[in-house]
């Protein structure tokens, strides 16, 4: 067995009560370490990206048990890539947190930040459902944890919401693998794509139950219409560079439905005819509106932000609710640029918020304004999908796969409508806090109290240097994601055929020793 | 048999339903629970009811024996809900206490000094 694919579980696993045990006083060596954790984290998840890069899937079977009894960890390429996308986003966050402070306003940060990594990183790798519900968990209780980072009553009161939420959302989500496991028995999701296909459509009403929870569960995760309520409050209240970590974690949403619903109920089944597809398509055009109409009508910059998650989760489900190869494809190249661009665009309202209340009105310029401006400029055309950057490639793939879909019109006005008002928005943000400020310090200058504190304040994060170059990692990542775009598609377009041929799938995991 | 536990889930979760839609986190935390309750129970029955039988094949004779699968779903089921509850509770007290309130939703004074919630 190829021990490659266990390693980016056991690594944050081991590295995670290690900081909290050993080094719990020793913040310096924590950081060292928590960086040094994700480096090699992204060591790993380059290597087994190129051992997927092949079409060979590969299976792991924890403790050597074969596979529908004991639990596997299946690599192939979209989970590979998935575990990729998952490094390439913590390296620059981790060391924003620490340039920035924040990793010192409480404490036990870079443990909670390694544990939320082995979740997501878990649930990207495995191939077991109830083992998907525990490291959604993992990763669920790291985040309340990293969530309420820092404190203060606020961010403790939408912590309470986002965990309140997310522990129905776990109770649904065992509910759904209850009733699945009832009617067939088990849990692998190879096995369970094998069980499912056998099942006469007339005793299936059960399944279907299990199918439905199944997907409502994931669409919370995900942040879909009407299940995203909790997102808006719980983003822009935790800390944001955490909130840009949670750009994952709605991503993981999308993962599991495409993860699920290409393998276990595939669309051709008579079982989960219509299932996803039929309800996932408005619900996706209608989170992508909402999306966008939050992000004009926000009063702060963190819940504008976190509107545009909500708006790229819309688009990001569009394309895969088509559930083809195309859109797939489409899906992955964008899942791609929206984490990135997400926590980009946090990441620079947490750099607005050092320095101002972050609400959306003009007041005293801030410090580094210039630069800080031109990073939300990049980002929010990142965001909106205009050209130059990937979002432009993005959504015109999207479009482009939704050429022949039945409902065309709807998806492309939704989409199309949807950008132009995200630009208006971020411009509406974007000139108000940057440009009006000026205009504000005009006024006051007149003002004698003022005048004093204005001029040049210091910038407030210890390390301003790094801060800036960690956003700056992530503006290289959307960049070389252009720049590489043909190659990035032609991966995608090869993942997304190896999903829709589960056959190879399911004859790695069930097929005996690889 | 079935009608028992069958009714003992739907009741406990229309119960946990009830206390989540509760304007306070203490009832909210105690409908949480209940529902982890009913789901604990629910993945009892997933594995088919089986009375007085142990949760291991014999393969000397032919006897009846349920399922262990859901037995140690239920388990892991037990030990991440208890674990969360006491996070929801902890998280919960030291909301209430740097707040004074127990509310769980935000009120207007919380959406003005912060990203508030207005969704």
């Amino acid at each position: 067995m190829n021990h490659w694919i266990v390693a980016p579980i056991v690594l944050p696993a081991i590295l995670a009560p290690f900081i909290i045990m050993v080094l719990r006083y020793h913040l310096d060596l924590q950081r060292i370490f928590s960086v040094a954790g994700v480096v090699g984290l992204l060591g790993i998840a380059l290597t087994i990206t190129a051992q997927a890069s092949g079409d060979v899937i590969q299976v792991y079977e924890l403790g050597n048990w074969p596979a529908p009894f004991g639990i596997v960890l299946v690599l192939d390429r979209m989970s590979a890539m998935m575990v990729l996308l998952t490094a390439l986003l913590a390296l620059p966050i981790v060391l924003y947190a620490i340039a920035s402070g924040w990793d010192d306003r409480g404490k036990h940060f870079h443990s909670l930040f390694q544990f939320q990594l082995m979740g997501v990183c878990g649930a990207f790798l495995t191939g077991d459902a109830f083992n998907l519900f525990v490291f959604f968990e993992v990763l669920l209780i790291a985040s309340y944890g990293l969530m309420t980072h820092g404190g203060g009553a606020i961010r403790l009161k939408a912590g309470v919401q986002y965990v309140a939420y997310n522990l129905l959302g776990s109770t649904l989500f065992l509910f759904a693998l209850g009733t699945i496991y009832a009617v067939t028995g088990t849990l692998n999701m190879a096995d369970l794509a094998v069980r499912v296909a056998e099942i006469p459509p007339e005793d299936t009403a059960l399944l279907r139950v299990g199918a439905v929870l199944l997907l409502l569960v994931f669409c919370i995760k995900a942040a879909v219409l009407p299940l995203h309520f909790w997102l808006p409050s719980s983003y822009a209240n935790a800390p944001l560079p955490v909130a840009a970590l949670f750009a994952i974690m709605t991503k993981v949403g999308a993962y599991s439905i495409l993860r699920v619903y290409t393998l276990v109920f595939g669309p051709e089944l008579p079982v989960s005819e219509g299932l996803a597809g039929e309800w996932l398509v408005p619900a996706a055009l209608l989170t992508l509106a909402v999306g966008t109409i939050g992000i004009l009508g926000s009063q702060h910059i963190a819940r504008m932000v976190a509107f545009c998650a909500i708006a790229s989760m819309g688009t990001l489900l569009i394309a895969i609710s088509l559930f083809n190869e195309a859109a797939t494809a489409a899906a992955l190249y964008y899942v791609f640029h929206s984490t990135l661009a997400t926590a980009l665009l946090f990441l620079v309202a947490d750099l607005v918020m050092q320095r101002q209340t972050g609400a959306i009105r003009p007041v005293a310029p801030m410090p580094q304004g210039g630069l800080i401006a031109a990073l939300f400029f990049v980002g929010a055309i990142a965001m909106a999908g205009m050209p130059p950057l990937s979002g432009f490639i993005g959504k015109l793939l999207v479009l482009d796969a939704t050429r022949d879909a039945s409902n065309t019109h709807a998806v492309w006005a939704v989409i199309l409508i949807g950008s132009f008002v995200t630009i208006v928005g971020l411009a509406r943000a974007g000139s108000l806090i940057f440009w009006k400020s000026h205009d504000a310090q005009h006024n006051t200058e007149a003002d004698p109290e003022n005048q004093e504190e204005i001029p040049h304040p210091p910038a407030p994060e210890p390390m301003p240097g790094l801060t800036f170059s960690a956003v700056f990692g992530l503006v290289i990542g959307l960049v070389l994601l252009t720049l590489f775009a043909g190659p990035a598609l032609q991966y995608a377009s090869n993942t997304a055929e190896q999903l829709f041929t589960p056959e190879n799938y399911i004859s790695a995991v069930l097929g005996g020793e690889q | 048999m079935e009608a028992l536990v069958a009714s003992a889930v739907g009741v406990m979760t229309a119960a946990g339903i009830f206390l989540i839609l509760r304007r306070r986190t203490f009832p909210v935390i105690l409908g949480l629970s209940l529902i982890t309750y009913a789901v604990n129970v629910f993945l009892f029955a997933t594995g088919r009811l089986a009375l007085n039988a142990p949760a291991v094949l014999n393969k000397y004779k032919d006897v009846p024996y349920t399922d262990p699968l859901p037995q140690a779903l239920v388990l892991t089921a037990i030990v991440i809900s208890f674990g969360m509850t006491a996070v929801i509770v902890m998280i919960a007290l030291s909301a209430y206490l740097s707040s004074k309130d127990d509310h769980i939703d935000m009120t207007a004074q919380d959406v003005v000094d912060a990203p508030g919630d207005d969704a």
